[in-house]
């Protein structure tokens, strides 16, 4: 049990961090222009595509550098072309922009790369054991993954707290409205967050296809979890997205690493393996986990719409 | 005071759509008889019901939910088992005619358990929670195989079911015209819906949640009405599903159903009546004859939902309304010709795109890009540079000659025209 | 006139945060009367409508209507009793027709409820209403005018119909002049007084003119509590209220 513990940590946190590569980038652009960006996920996807795609040509490394500069690239000019004329109609239709480019970007990707998984695999340099935890190896690319996101972090607290840049953002994420009134040119600060939460969906990307799985389908699969994520930790806040994707990271992993049931747990006592009940009793943690998210998400929304930090509700 | 009175009483007249669009719908399976035709018209009406439904939520009240789909699922599942139940009494009990009825009272059912939870706000937090209730019973809708019949789903045989009128529903086309009664009867009901106090309130509501307050209203009860009510006719499209398919599986509850019925919607027009009946007519048409034709019919979806909700938020009928206002006001006077010259430009720009994507398809994902294939009836080579010069030059100039040529000028004309009007 | 009270507002406090915006507010509003609150920019005269009429949550104290508590109460459900309001931006159901928007104003103190069983078109009696309400406004002509078309002060004046159809025995209306001319403002006084009638009347108001016209008594809210309640003479002649702001702006 204590091995399932320490392991499910190890993974979880893992499992947050590139989490937290996606929500941190949501959260700050909903915080600031009132988006939820439903085509998250896909540049999240687009960073894994572009990555393997570069990498071919100019190795892993470039690639990480190049690859979420090039998404970032895409969200700046999705906002440019596409969000800023919607914008005037209100959140609805920005919300459903978003919606309908999920949809445009899954197939652009099943067009140019294919429907089935590429072969996007870890540079040879990270191909090697870390350490070794209860017999099971950690592999250097996870060690890679934690740093990068470690970097990340760090990386947006400075932006965050210590740039000029920085403070127009934090200044906008409570008062988006008086960001215009000091003198700010609002379209450009709106398209720069946008390209800039983009660019990090896409940095998760390049180190999240490895990790996974880079095929079309990622997006879809990882977009409402991220959803989850940013509602649970407070929408605009990035400390709370940072404490919801470890919450949920750790969460999922365990759930779907331990065997358990409340009726092998607990015992059966009598009750039948039917019915609602009866079938929730005898669940399997396995086959609980895709759901939970989902529970969290709405007893989130129904009792404490503001999340855990955020400031504002939703 | 007499203008007033006049107002919104609907004259005989208007009430044209009501008696023309039955007798359409009852000449139609005799032109197109083949039973593909036939089902492909039953799943049209089920979507109009669902889009409709959807569209008191969506266009009514203003709310925007991702995951209508749950109603819809489980009214067909819930009347999937009283069939099955019917099946296994050995074809007695409920009538087939009665078996969507089941479906709507489910809808409404579950409509009022999560209903409940989700109208306490309007805007991104509804559509969170629906999204997240959505992926919540689609989730479990795996986890509990007893009920939902896992992968494979359940079946049941509507033959096998006793019937009020002695009809032998063994073809397509008596379903298909039990379908279009029960559609007829929800459309008339959701039209008379919008007239009620409460239809009033959640345009009320939507418009102006805080003024509906202080006219005595709690805006979460006008949701919450307009919310059960929703579910209750997109359970009702669920029954008849069950009739039209005898089969349903995880999918009817899933996002993509919910997707669906939001783009179908939206694409017809969410402020009007008729929008939802022509978007979810235009949709599944697509879906089915787009799909044969090409891997890209996705694609096509997602770029025509993004062309609306960019250029043209009030729909295609929307956008049909507002040039038939136009024009009656004499606002095509003198530029009629422009307005055609326009829109024959949009359309040779998107001939173009068209080609561009089925070659690019054809490039990417087919085992051998330099086969010959088909494209708008000429046989070509993917792997030349001709077809795809020729296909960008059309597009380029189609789209070229409507942005920077045809719409300055029909902006110039109309601008001097009111000038002048003014003047 | 009836002694009444219609509002009482007992030790009302109200605070954002560590910002106490009403500090132990008590006024007594009789039946029938027309009473106004004045004060300088930021004493509060907006918070303690949004108190009164529910769209806030009192923090301290109690306020009744017609002796039965109000405070902690939504919206809705404190108009249902008898009280509504306008605002001081123009807050109507801005799609709607001028007649649309007196319809649904009307329909609740109709007793229509969240009817959906009948034709709100086939309700003679909200129509016959509606009709009235609009020819006292003066808005017949545009009727079917969608309200975001009309002009400012005709929008000011459909919201006080509004706010009279909803049936209410208290009205509170929030600077119904704000933004207006000499002579719009007259008329919306004059609109005011006809629409009214025997109706308890709550004004937040900044001209003075309008002020001595309209009020029957007068209050002063300064720094979040009252510091006079009376006659239009009495105020006048107050030398606490002379000193905290009449002083400032009548000579």
């Amino acid at each position: 049990m204590l091995e399932t513990i320490a392991y499910s940590i190890l993974n979880g946190v893992l499992y947050g961090t590139l989490l937290f590569m996606m929500s941190s980038g949501l959260t700050l652009i909903f915080g600031m222009m009132g988006v939820l960006n439903f085509a998250h996920a896909s540049f999240y996807m687009l960073g894994a595509y572009f990555a393997y795609t570069l990498g071919q040509a100019t190795g892993f490394w470039v690639a990480l550098f190049i690859a979420p500069i090039l998404v970032g690239s895409v969200g700046a000019i999705v906002e440019r072309y596409g969000l800023r004329r919607v914008h005037q109609f209100g959140h609805v239709p920005e919300l459903l922009f978003t919606f309908g480019l999920a949809y445009v970007i899954e197939e652009l990707v099943a067009l140019f790369w294919g429907t089935v998984p590429v072969p996007y695999k870890m540079p040879d340099a990270l191909n090697f054991t870390a350490f070794n935890l209860f017999g099971l190896d950690y592999s250097m690319f996870k060690v890679f993954i934690l740093l990068v996101a470690v970097a990340m972090f760090v990386g947006l607290w400075v932006l965050l707290k210590k740039t000029r840049a920085g403070l127009v953002i934090q200044g906008s994420l409570s008062r988006p409205d008086m960001v215009g009134a000091l003198g700010h040119n609002v379209p450009r600060v709106f398209m720069l967050v946008f390209a800039f939460g983009c660019a990090l969906a896409g940095l998760g990307g390049v180190v999240g296809g490895i990790q996974f799985v880079t095929d079309p389908g990622m997006a879809f699969m990882m977009g409402p979890i991220v959803f989850v994520v940013v509602v649970l930790g407070g929408l605009g806040s990035v400390p709370g997205a940072l404490v919801a994707s470890l919450i949920i990271g750790i969460l999922q992993t365990f759930f779907l690493s331990v065997n358990f049931s409340l009726a092998e747990t607990i015992g059966t006592l009598g009750i039948e393996d039917s019915g609602f009940f009866g079938v929730l009793w005898h669940m399997e943690a396995t086959r609980i986990a895709p759901v939970l998210p989902f529970l969290l998400l709405v007893l989130t929304l129904i009792f404490r719409p503001r999340g855990l930090f955020g400031k504002r509700e939703a | 005071m007499a203008t007033n009175t006049a107002v919104g009483k609907p004259s005989l007249l208007k009430l044209w759509p009501w008696v023309v669009i039955p007798i359409v719908a009852i000449i139609l399976p005799h032109i197109f008889d083949s039973g593909h035709d036939i089902n492909l018209m039953s799943h049209m009406s089920i979507a109009i019901i669902f889009a409709l439904s959807y569209n008191m939520l969506l266009g009514n009240t203003g709310l925007l939910s991702f995951g209508h789909a749950v109603y819809f699922g489980l009214g067909a599942y819930v009347a999937m088992h009283v069939l099955r139940m019917v099946n296994e009494a050995g074809g007695e009990g409920l009538p087939l005619e009665l078996i969507p009825l089941v479906g709507a009272l489910a809808g409404m059912g579950f409509g009022i358990i999560f209903g409940a939870v989700s109208v306490r706000r309007a805007g991104v937090v509804f559509a969170m929670i629906t999204l997240g209730v959505g992926a919540l019973v689609h989730s479990s809708s795996l986890m509990f195989t007893d009920f939902f019949g896992g992968e494979a789903g359940l079946f049941g045989d509507r033959t096998y079911a006793p019937s009020m009128f002695g009809i032998d529903y063994g073809s397509s086309v008596s379903t298909y015209y039990l379908i279009v009664a029960w559609t007829l009867v929800a459309a008339i009901l959701i039209y008379l819906l919008k007239k009620t106090p409460l239809g009033w309130m959640a345009n009320a509501v939507r418009d102006n949640p805080e003024r509906a307050q202080f006219v005595g209203y709690d805006p979460t009860f006008v949701r919450f009405f307009q919310f059960v009510l929703s579910a209750l006719f997109a359970g009702l499209a669920g029954g008849l599903h069950v009739l039209s398919d005898e089969i349903v599986n995880d999918e009817v509850v899933g996002q993509i159903q919910s997707g669906a019925v939001l783009l179908g919607t939206y694409i017809g027009g969410i402020g009007y009546f008729v929008g939802p009946i022509v978007g979810a007519s235009i949709v599944t048409i697509l879906e089915s004859s787009l799909s044969t034709y090409t891997d890209a019919w996705v694609l096509y979806f997602g770029l025509l939902f993004i062309g609306i909700v960019m250029f043209a938020p009030m729909g295609i009928v929307g956008v049909i309304h507002l040039q038939y206002l136009s024009w009656k006001a004499g606002g095509w006077k003198g530029n009629t010709g422009i307005r055609l010259y326009l829109l024959l430009a949009g359309l040779v720009g998107i001939f173009g795109l068209v080609c561009v994507i089925e070659l690019s398809y054809h490039y990417f994902r087919s085992w051998d890009p330099s086969a010959p294939f088909g494209l708008m009836g000429f046989t070509v080579d993917a792997t030349g540079a001709m077809p795809w010069l020729v296909s960008f030059a059309i597009a380029i100039a189609g789209f070229g000659a409507m942005l920077l040529h045809a719409k300055p000028m029909l902006a110039r004309r109309t601008g001097a025209k009111t000038e002048g009007g003014k003047a | 006139m009836s002694t009444r009270n219609a509002l009482e507002l007992k030790g009302v406090k109200k605070n954002f945060g560590r910002a106490e915006i009403i500090r132990g507010v008590n006024l007594d509003i009789h039946e029938h009367e027309k009473h106004v609150i004045i004060g300088p920019n930021g004493a509060g005269k907006s918070t303690l409508f949004n108190l009164i009429s529910g769209r806030l949550k009192v923090s301290e104290g109690s306020v009744k209507l017609f002796g039965k508590d109000i405070h902690n109460l939504p919206a809705h459900k404190v108009n249902r009793m008898g009280l509504s309001r306008s605002f001081q931006v123009t807050n109507l159901f801005q799609n709607m027709t001028v007649l649309q928007n007196l319809r649904c104003s009307l329909l609740w103190s109709e007793g229509h409820k969240y009817a959906f069983w009948k034709s709100v078109l086939k309700q003679d009696s909200v129509t016959e209403r509606a009709n009235e309400l609009m020819e006292r406004l003066n808005l017949t002509t545009q009727a079917n005018t969608p309200a975001q078309l009309l002009t400012y002060a005709e929008q000011r004046s459909l919201e006080i119909g509004c706010t009279v159809a909803s049936g209410a025995k208290v009205i509170l209306l929030d600077e119904p002049t704000a933004g207006m001319s000499r002579t719009e403002a007259n008329d919306v006084i004059q609109l005011i007084q006809r629409m009214t009638g025997e109706n308890t009347l709550v004004v937040v108001e900044h001209d003075l003119n309008v002020v001595f016209e309209l009020a029957d008594r007068i209050s002063v809210l300064v720094y979040g509590e009252i510091i006079a309640t009376g006659t239009p003479e009495d105020i006048r002649n107050n030398a606490a209220v002379q000193e905290a702001y009449l002083g400032t702006e009548v000579h």
